[in-house]
Order: structure tokens, then C-alpha cells, then sequence
């Protein structure tokens, strides 16, 4: 599968490292979502992905595609500007329905439901 | 010379595997609504990135308007859910 263009070996060891570093934070954060015990704690981890590991694969896209020179630099600020702006605003709005959802039936049976 | 790419393209689509892999696992099994729905975001948020990995590691500029189709479609889809969680409907 891989057809990739020849960068130099700065600009790969570059790329490599932002990749692997991403995805490493991105594999962080979600295990945090498996392990972590209440909800609440649970709606940090992932931003972890969506925060640091975003800027890091796009960034690496960014280096990589603009040193094979295929086609211009500064797509992937799109996906990073959007991401970032609109991850607050969906945990928000989940943790407020939460909290609704936590105060409008008893604790008793708010872990037997769903 | 670009094997270290071909490697590290390869480890970092494993590790987002993984992540989705445990996204996937707490959106089966998570206790309540609001915890699928936090996984779900979570999901398509990896996706992204695995598709930009794949992006990388192809050489194919086709990824990236993937990557952003998703991007933008699950920030309107784990909104809509939020706010039935919220409100009981989505278009008030």
C-alpha cells in the first residue's frame, strides 16, 4: 500500500516522531476512558486525543506533505482549529445533560439504569 | 530511507487501533447513555486520525477531505445526542 514520495531523512524523523507521539497520546486518553470509575472523571481523558494528539498527527501531515511537496502546507490547521474549538462545546453540553439527568433521578437507581 | 516513516506510520495505526478498540469497548458496555455518547466521540475523533495516518503513509492527498467529512459530521452527530440527552428532542 505505501507509495509514499521520498522526503529527507530530517523531515521523516520529524514526521515519525509526531506520529507516534500523537497516537500514543491518543491511545492514553482513551485508556483513561476505559480505566477511569465515574463519569465525570471519564469526560477529561479522551481530550487528551483530542487536544495533543490531533496537533501532533496533523502537524506530521502538515511537515510530511509540504516536504514531499505534493500540494500545499496548511490543510490539516483546519481539522486542528476545528477539533479544538468544538470538543469544549460537546462536553459541555454532555455534562450538563448529566448533571440534569443525575438530579432528576434518585442515585439509587442511577446505576441500574441503561 | 523512508522506512522509518513506513514503521512509524505502521505503529501509530496500531496504537489508534487500540484506542479504538477501548472507545468501542465503553461504547458496548458503558453504563449509561452519556457514557456511550462520550465514547462515540472518542471513536470518530480516532477514526480521524487513523485516516490521517493512512494519509501519510499512502502518500494520497484523498484522506484528508475524509478525515474532515468525519470531523465535521461528528461534531454535529455527538451534539444531536447531547442535546436528546438534554432535552428529550433534538429540534426544539
Amino acid at each position: 500500500m505505501i507509495q509514499s514520495p521520498e522526503v529527507s531523512s530530517l523531515v521523516a524523523v520529524i514526521t515519525a516522531t509526531l506520529l507516534v507521539l500523537g497516537a500514543a497520546t491518543t491511545l492514553v486518553g482513551a485508556l483513561g476512558l476505559v480505566r477511569l470509575q465515574s463519569f465525570y472523571q471519564r469526560a477529561h481523558s479522551p481530550t487528551l486525543g483530542t487536544t495533543f494528539g490531533v496537533a501532533c498527527v496533523a502537524l506530521a501531515s502538515m511537515i510530511y506533505f509540504s516536504a514531499a511537496g505534493t500540494r500545499p502546507i496548511l490543510h490539516e490547521v483546519l481539522i486542528l482549529i476545528f477539533v479544538t474549538a468544538t470538543t469544549p462545546i460537546t462536553l459541555i453540553i454532555l455534562v450538563r445533560a448529566t448533571r440534569l439527568r443525575d438530579e432528576s433521578i434518585p442515585t439509587a437507581e442511577s446505576s441500574a439504569r441503561d | 530511507m523512508n522506512t522509518l516513516l513506513v514503521w512509524s506510520v505502521d505503529v501509530a495505526q496500531i496504537l489508534l487501533g487500540i484506542a479504538m478498540a477501548c472507545a468501542t469497548f465503553r461504547l458496548v458496555c458503558g453504563p449509561r447513555a452519556q457514557d456511550r455518547v462520550l465514547a462515540f466521540d472518542s471513536l470518530y475523533v480516532n477514526a480521524m486520525l487513523l485516516l490521517l495516518a493512512f494519509g501519510i503513509g499512502s502518500g494520497s492527498t484523498l484522506y484528508f477531505e475524509a478525515a474532515l467529512v468525519i470531523a465535521l459530521l461528528g461534531f454535529v452527530s455527538t451534539v444531536a445526542l447531547a442535546k436528546f440527552l438534554l432535552r428529550g428532542e433534538v429540534i426544539e
